[in-house]
């Protein structure tokens, strides 16, 4: 069982969530990921990396309550455990060499950005950060990420915060106004990824892609992750998770990523079920069942 | 004149094993085959004729002593049979159920050269899952198509011949020394004692080893016995599979501290995500897995081995004494053709992972869902592709299994094509897909095959299927799944300097001690031999772990 130590919702949608794993805090590295799964009926679903702390043991990760596994994950409270975490998965995002870079998260992938431009900052890089989110209220990590760049810009797609905008205008007018850049990552929707890759190709700036397909094990064995990059498909769990912006085929990862997308009513309906019926039993029947599974393990 | 201690049988057929009807299992995620009754397998048991040479015993990877253990059946001392199988097999009802008997043990047997071979393979099942029960006491059952003196003596003499034997007047079949007092000890309580050494970083602390059911003795050889010549060794297993699974209990018996890694979170590796319920069902495994933590194996899950640590790190900073790779062929192989990656196409991997790990047919009592589509084409002609056409069948799809070569040439074992079928998959023999067709939202609608014809043999032996040109057709299909075999995960190979590997990523490993280029570093199985089947990963399991001994005390 793996501790949760800490748990805080940014906000209506996104939890933080601090996770008791020792030997994986020791190992993991900016865009890598984990699997994790809640209990013995749960999906393993892959997070990537928020923060670490080799010394605390801990690993943090952040995600949104959008589907069934993260609606579950996001009314567990510390002191509960996670029944599996396993990592570190995936392979790092290759930073070493930058000097002058642009990080850009959409929404939740703001929050795997944050410790991209972290270690960049911190290796002595000199970072640009541009946030996009759907309206203020949603917004993540901003005081985060001012304090690993150089310049930071968040925008909006409703404009409530004073930016209206996607976030490739901002990157765009970087560019255009001499921004010198050797390094632009991306991490958010497929769709903003593309239009990311679209922008910087054109000035042949070096892009990575941060993917996030339909994943069951995590480790290369089923291939449901595929992600074509050129001329071929690869996976992302073992490949990636992140690719040359310019290579990859966004539109068929759209389409891919449907692939699952009439179950997912049925398995939120399933889950509110059982939230109600965990709530009404406070959850006792559901770590026991869990414990007697993981016995000895 | 004494001849066999039973009564011997002469029916020609194998004893029918109870299986569910092939329309009602068609819906349903039971085990299909339900195993032989103490009767039956006392009856089965007598149709073997005891033959001097037992070529089965060469045609098991495991050396499995399958007269002996057949004859304490026919007597119906179960309890001693299956000693002698377990001491042989680390996991018999596992390789009772997938074992290739028919290319093995059975393949060679003297019963079959009429009528049907001796059904080795149910016996050990049948051993296997009667000691899982351990049942209070088993009675004989009555002898029942008792062969005449004659016929059996006919039958012998030919065994006789077959193998090479000059009949003499003795054809006293083979007694092992095998007592039932000396089975009792797989059944006896098994004790756990505390390894008080100081355990290094990272290992367990408090390993329980078996303590063995035995009368009390002071001797050195005793001691050995007591806790094995490998008591105070340490050795990381990578991978839970049936190679590492065999490895992990052979060395445990020999009192070694075993720590098995594994990056799932289940243990069992393909027997647990690659094998069906229905075919092998999980609690199974997950029984023989508790076997060896009784045995003191230590489980680490959630542990993937070239991440998480690397081999040196398991040898310097766990401060293992030896590792053993068993990680299998676990990557899925592709097609490579047009359309493969249309939504509704998966991999036999995914599928079977979706199914069998996560328990997706549950769903949404389990979270993890599956596509299952109304026409589902698969393309393979193995185990993999089987186990996949009857899961595909009972998720609701109308299965058409494409291989390209015929039947005779299909690498599955015959049972399963033969339940396939009785289930109502079809098969499309001598056919390739060649492009899978789309919607235009990207949608699997169909599967382009091209027929094919045998053309002259290949390097494996198999006449090579050659296209015929304009051969061309479509099956409609909403779903397919490409079972066409797997490869070795690489990870291993690129964290580990200093391991020898083929251009496959297979670990180039003795085939007898299973020593890598590495010093310390051992592998078998599917990592070093490409996708095989369970009792050869299992045999080569058995044969590390005696080099791993052999290693640890500097022979």
């Amino acid at each position: 069982m793996y501790p949760i130590e800490q748990v805080e919702h940014l906000n209506a949608e996104v939890t933080r969530m601090v996770v008791r794993a020792p030997e994986i805090a020791r190992k993991i590295k900016p865009g890598q990921f984990i699997m994790l799964r809640i209990d013995e009926r749960g999906e393993r679903i892959p997070l990537t990396m928020n923060a670490c702390d080799p010394q605390a043991g801990t690993v943090t990760i952040v995600f949104q309550a959008v589907g069934a596994t993260t609606m579950r994950l996001a009314e567990l409270k510390p002191g509960d455990a996670l029944l599996d975490f396993a990592g570190p998965l995936g392979n790092p995002t290759e930073l070493e060499g930058a000097r002058r870079a642009c990080v850009i998260g959409g929404g939740l992938g703001t929050a795997i950005a944050y410790p991209q431009a972290k270690w960049l900052h911190d290796h002595g890089c000199e970072v640009d950060v541009i946030t996009g989110f759907r309206t203020k209220d949603l917004i993540l990590f901003e005081d985060e990420l001012a304090a690993c760049s150089s310049w930071h810009k968040v925008m909006t797609d409703d404009g409530s915060n004073g930016n209206k905008g996607v976030v490739t205008a901002p990157l765009q007018e970087r560019i255009d106004a001499g921004a010198d850049y050797d390094l632009v990552l991306a991490v958010g929707p497929v769709i903003m990824m593309k239009f990311v890759a679209a922008t910087t190709k054109p000035h042949g700036i070096k892009t990575l892609v941060s993917m996030n397909p339909l994943m069951i094990d995590g480790t290369g064995m089923c291939g449901g992750c595929r992600v074509k990059v050129g001329d071929e498909y690869k996976h992302a769990c073992v490949d990636g998770p992140d690719f040359d912006g310019h290579l990859v085929d966004y539109d068929d990862a759209m389409r891919r990523g449907v692939m699952y997308r009439s179950f997912e009513a049925a398995a939120r309906e399933a889950a509110k079920g059982r939230l109600a019926s965990e709530a009404r039993d406070c959850g006792a029947a559901e770590p026991q069942r869990a414990a007697d599974e993981r016995k000895g393990a | 004149m004494a001849r066999l201690s039973y009564e011997a049988n002469k029916q020609q057929e194998k004893t029918p094993m109870p299986e569910l009807d092939p329309l009602e299992r068609a819906h349903t995620f039971e085990e299909v085959a339900l195993g032989y009754t103490a009767e039956d397998a006392m009856r089965e048991a007598r149709r073997c004729i005891q033959c001097p040479k037992a070529p089965c015993m060469d045609g098991c990877p495991v050396g499995v002593p399958i007269p002996q253990f057949i004859e304490k059946v026919a007597e119906g001392d179960f309890a001693a049979a299956y000693h002698l199988v377990k001491d042989a097999n680390a996991l018999p009802a596992i390789c009772g159920r997938v074992c290739p008997q028919e290319t093995q043990c059975e393949g060679v047997c003297t019963r079959g050269r009429k009528g049907e071979p001796v059904g080795i393979g149910r016996l050990e099942r049948f051993v296997a899952d009667w000691a899982m029960s351990v049942p209070p006491a088993c009675q004989p059952a009555e002898p029942a198509d008792v062969m005449n003196e004659m016929e059996e003596d006919a039958l012998r003499a030919e065994a006789a011949c077959v193998v090479g034997v000059v009949g003499g007047g003795d054809l006293q079949p083979l007694k092992q020394s095998c007592s039932h007092e000396s089975a009792t000890g797989a059944f006896g309580s098994c004790g756990t004692r505390l390894v008080e050494a100081a355990a290094p970083d990272g290992r367990a602390e408090d390993v329980s080893a078996s303590a063995f059911d035995a009368e009390p003795g002071t001797d050195e050889a005793f001691r050995l016995e007591q806790e094995g010549d490998l008591a105070g060794k340490w050795v990381a297993v990578v991978g839970s599979g049936p190679a590492s699974l065999t490895c992990a209990g052979e060395l445990a018996k020999r009192g070694c501290s075993v720590t098995v890694f594994e990056a799932l979170h289940k243990a069992g590796g393909v027997l647990t995500y690659g094998i069906p319920e229905f075919r092998l069902p999980k609690d199974l495994v997950q029984r023989e897995v508790s076997q060896l933590e009784g045995q003191g194996v230590r489980f680490e899950l959630n542990a993937l081995v070239g991440k998480l640590y690397s081999i040196d790190e398991l040898l310097d900073e766990k401060g293992f004494d030896a590792v053993f790779v068993g990680t299998g062929a676990g990557l899925p192989g592709y097609l490579g053709i047009e359309g493969e990656a249309a939504n509704g196409v998966m991999t036999a991997n995914e599928l079977l992972t979706r199914v069998n790990l996560m328990k997706a047919y549950l769903f949404p009592e389990y979270d993890t869902p599956v596509y299952a589509g109304k026409k589902c084409v698969v393309a393979g002609g193995g185990n993999v592709a089987m186990d996949a056409a009857r899961t595909a069948l009972r998720l609701g799809a109308e299965v058409t299994v494409v291989y390209r070569r015929g039947r005779d040439e299909m690498p599955a074992r015959a049972e399963e094509i033969h339940h396939a079928e009785e289930e109502g998959v079809k098969f499309h023999l001598l056919a390739n897909p060649v492009r899978i067709l789309s919607t235009d939202d990207g949608w699997v609608s169909g599967v382009e095959c091209v027929r094919m014809e045998l053309g002259e043999p290949d390097a494996s032996g198999r006449r090579r299927p050659v296209p015929v040109e304009g051969s061309e057709f479509v099956i409609d299909a909403d779903m397919m799944v490409v079972a066409v075999g797997s490869k070795t995960n690489p990870l291993i190979a690129q964290t580990t300097p200093g391991l020898d590997v083929t251009a496959r990523n297979l670990v180039v490993a003795d085939e007898e001690t299973g020593a890598t280029s590495k010093p310390g570093v051992f592998a078998g199985g599917d990592t070093v031999i490409g996708a095989a089947t369970v009792i050869l990963a299992m045999g080569a399991g058995k044969r590390a772990a005696a080099g791993i001994g052999d290693y640890l005390l500097g022979k």
